[in-house]
């Protein structure tokens, strides 16, 4: 199951290295990790997606990352009401008609060519991950030159339906 | 002219770098000594050092790793942090070992490490060594110093990370130009870690539920790990046990938590353990865990592991509960705190005597046990001699191997901290170093360290050192001409297929430490070995002794590899 995880961090040197390397050395399957700044200034937000597979898992995720120096705060937002985004940059063949052709693909999920050169064009798309993907998907029989993608950034809506729960050492337990 | 030169030399003392402030950080954090070898990159710490009046010792180890496992040895037996100097590149890499070893073992370490200019870091100069990189995923914590200014906040925030909550070695990479840079007036040493407040209380919910769950146990059962030695909990545990009759088995790293000759021990429990106390954890119904990580040497194959009880496990570290074992009642506590909260609570004495009964039966029945062929010195037979000769009271210090499980079976440990041993990491090379951190912490002590002929060639160099500083270290090399455990392995699961794991010569272990000015003794036989421990232990000295003893001994019981807990072999005889 995919679980999407935020963490606070401080911007101290070396705090990403500790944090990939730790999730690397206890075999989390990263699907994406962002970093960047935050509201204040030294700390840093991360969101972090994982595919794991059992409850007890999770849990060790949390607790390890928790358990970082340099880590202030760390939740799981999967189950909340969160707003999810991602930016995609892609790069396809297609000149002369080709490019009206996709013109109209991109249209619906509001995509917008931001580069043209002679034989290709280059596309950027934001939204929520699946919206990426199917994106995508359309446009692999165009041929897809390049692919960069920046990895989910999310956070929790404004409103909650229900109570949130966050992840905390002392406070979980 | 002379008194010239006089005014010159006040002046180069006045001035304060970069080193100086170093030295002074430690003298406030009152370090007594300091194992170090010095190098290009951290010459102006040891010019500072020179120069400068210190409260503490430095010692001149002959190799990086036996400062960084002397340091270690001397956190275990004083509790205090273990500090240490190396310098760049190839100084911190033979560290790495023992940071690793202090990581596994939660042993709180404050390696100081030299690095190149910062001008030239990343540029593959002359002794550059990625420190950061290579020490993050074995520290607490790790620091590379840039500005001056911060460095006196950085050692006191480094003893504070290594000496609380759950201990553990922390890096500080200096570059060389910081420390030699002069430095101006006063700094800030004030630091905050917001992300960083070990839990110390315990919640009381979870004491509650535990203190039920004792009432209702008919087959409880403690496991008590390093975690009540690093709390300082053992009175507390004692009192629990006492209270409540409960009976208790402890890790490795956790013998000398509880006496173990109190009636309620059960011993050591895993792969090497009582059968009894391995026993006990798997028919028990309750599992108090204190301050042990479940490692896979104590459980075995976790599908077997006390499959019938309800586990309670009480650890400073959060990430420990529930990482191995399903637990039913998390207490993220100090060892000291929990226990002291769970003495406070009103409870009833379980009705378990028929099970108090029963472990104590077995215990009868099934005590370690070994063959004594005449014609050898019996391993086993003189780690109980060498008990019986020091009343029980030394400081043992073990390497890793067979010995290591053979002083841990038969060097029966009534009080705490005198223990030191590889656990987690299992660091061939450690034993005899660390012998020497104990021994400086402890000038009182008996220190007795018991390693094996493999591991005693991987850091003998530092006979130097006890001889140079007098200690009275005895070593005890229980000289089977073999990687005993390895050959043990060998016969039992790879059928007799001896790879690499016989020695076809060793050194000759007294001349060896007679070349270094230190006393050697050996024993062939049987009959001397009674009369060759009393030379040992009435000379006031250090001494290296070499016995030479059974080779095809095994260690056993034993839980092989992918078993559970109740299928122990060579119970009996
Ligand atoms: C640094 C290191 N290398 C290899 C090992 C694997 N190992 C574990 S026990 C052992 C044999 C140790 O031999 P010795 O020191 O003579 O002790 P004995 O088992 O014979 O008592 C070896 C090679 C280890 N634990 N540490
Ligand atoms: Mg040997």
């Amino acid at each position: 199951m995919k679980q999407i995880i935020t963490a606070t961090v401080q911007n101290r040197s070396g705090v990403l290295n500790r944090i990939t390397g730790m999730l690397n050395k206890r075999q989390f399957n990263i699907e994406s990790i962002t970093v960047g700044a935050s509201e204040i200034e030294g700390i840093s937000k991360m969101t972090i997606v994982v595919d794991v597979n059992d409850h007890q898992k999770l849990e060790q995720l949390t607790k390890q990352l928790n358990k970082q120096i340099d880590v202030l705060k760390v939740s799981d937002i999967t189950d909340q009401a969160i707003v999810a985004r991602e930016l995609a940059l892609i790069k396809v063949v297609g000149s002369g008609q080709l490019r009206a052709e996709i013109q109209g693909i991109i249209a619906p999920f509001r995509a917008s060519i931001i580069d043209v050169s002679k034989d290709n064009l280059t596309i950027q798309v934001t939204g929520k991950q699946e919206k990426v993907d199917a994106l995508i998907t359309l446009l692999k029989p165009y041929g897809i030159k390049e692919l960069a993608r920046t990895g989910m950034v999310a956070f929790l809506r404004g409103q909650q339906p229900s109570h949130v729960t966050e992840i905390n050492s002392a406070l979980s337990i | 002219m002379k008194v010239k030169l006089e005014s010159e030399m006040r002046a180069v003392q006045n001035v304060v770098t970069g080193a100086d402030l170093l030295i002074q950080s430690l003298i406030d954090e009152d370090v007594e000594v300091i194992f170090g070898y010095p190098g290009g990159a951290v010459l102006p710490i040891y010019d500072a050092l020179y120069r400068q009046k210190h409260s503490f010792q430095h010692i001149l180890t002959r190799h990086e790793q036996g400062a960084i496992h002397a340091a270690e040895g001397y956190a275990r037996t004083t509790g205090k942090p273990g500090v240490v100097f190396a310098t760049s590149g190839p100084g911190v890499t033979n560290i790495i070992t023992g940071i690793a070893d202090a990581m596994m073992d939660s042993l709180p370490i404050i390696a100081f490490t030299g690095q190149v200019t910062k001008t030239v870091i990343g540029t593959d100069a002359f002794q550059e060594a990625d420190v950061m990189g290579i020490t993050t995923p074995i520290t607490k914590y790790n620091y590379q110093v840039k500005e001056l200014s911060d460095l006196p906040r950085v050692v006191k925030e480094a003893f504070h990370i290594a000496t609380t909550g759950r201990p553990g070695p922390v890096v500080i990479d200096i570059p060389k130009d910081v420390t030699q840079e002069l430095s101006v007036g006063e700094y800030d040493c004030s630091f905050s870690l917001p992300g960083y407040q070990p839990t110390i209380r315990p919640n009381p919910l979870q004491i509650t539920k535990l203190a039920d769950s004792i009432e209702q146990a008919q087959r409880p059962v403690i496991v008590a790990g390093a975690g009540v030695l690093f709390a300082e909990a053992t009175d507390e545990l004692k009192e629990l046990v006492e209270t409540y009759k409960l009976p208790v088995t402890t890790t490795l790293l956790g013998l000398g938590s509880f006496p173990g000759t109190h009636p309620l021990s059960l011993g050591m429990a895993g792969m090497h353990g009582n059968y009894v106390a391995n026993m006990a954890i798997y028919k028990s119904d309750l599992l108090i865990n204190i301050g042990a990580r479940f490692d896979d040497r104590l459980t075995g194959n976790l599908h077997h592991f006390a499959p019938k009880a309800k586990v309670a496990h009480i650890d400073i570290d959060p990430a420990e509960i529930g990482k191995n074992v399903k637990t039913e009642i998390p207490i993220v506590a100090d060892a000291k705190k929990a226990l002291q909260a769970l003495l406070q609570k009103r409870i009833q004495t379980p009705k378990h005597d028929k099970w108090c009964e029963t472990l104590a039966h077995n215990k009868q029945e099934y005590p370690f046990w070994y063959d004594h062929p005449e014609e050898y010195i019996s391993p086993q037979g003189l780690i109980e001699k060498i008990h019986s000769v020091t009343n029980g009271e030394a400081i043992i210090t073990t390497d890793v191997g067979q010995h290591q499980m053979w002083a841990a079976q038969y060097y029966t440990l009534d009080s705490p901290n005198k223990w030191v041993t590889s656990g987690g990491l299992g660091t061939m090379g450690f034993g005899f170093p660390a012998a020497i951190g104990a021994q400086l912490g402890n000038p009182e002590e008996l220190v007795v360290s018991i390693v094996g002929d493999g591991g005693f060639q991987m850091t003998c160099q530092e006979l130097s050192v006890i001889h140079e500083k007098n200690l009275p270290v005895k070593v005890i090399i229980l000289n089977n001409e073999a990687l005993g455990m390895v050959r043990q392995w060998q016969e039992k699961f790879f059928e007799k297929r001896y790879s690499e794991s016989v020695f076809a010569t060793n050194p000759d272990f007294v001349k060896l430490a007679e070349s270094y000015g230190v006393k050697g003794v050996r024993a062939t036989k049987e009959e001397d070995v009674l009369a060759t421990l009393e030379a040992i232990f009435s000379y006031d000295g250090p001494v290296v002794a070499d016995f030479r003893v059974c080779q095809q001994e095994n260690v056993y019981p034993m839980i092989a590899p992918g078993k559970g807990a109740h299928e122990m072999l060579g119970v009996k005889r």
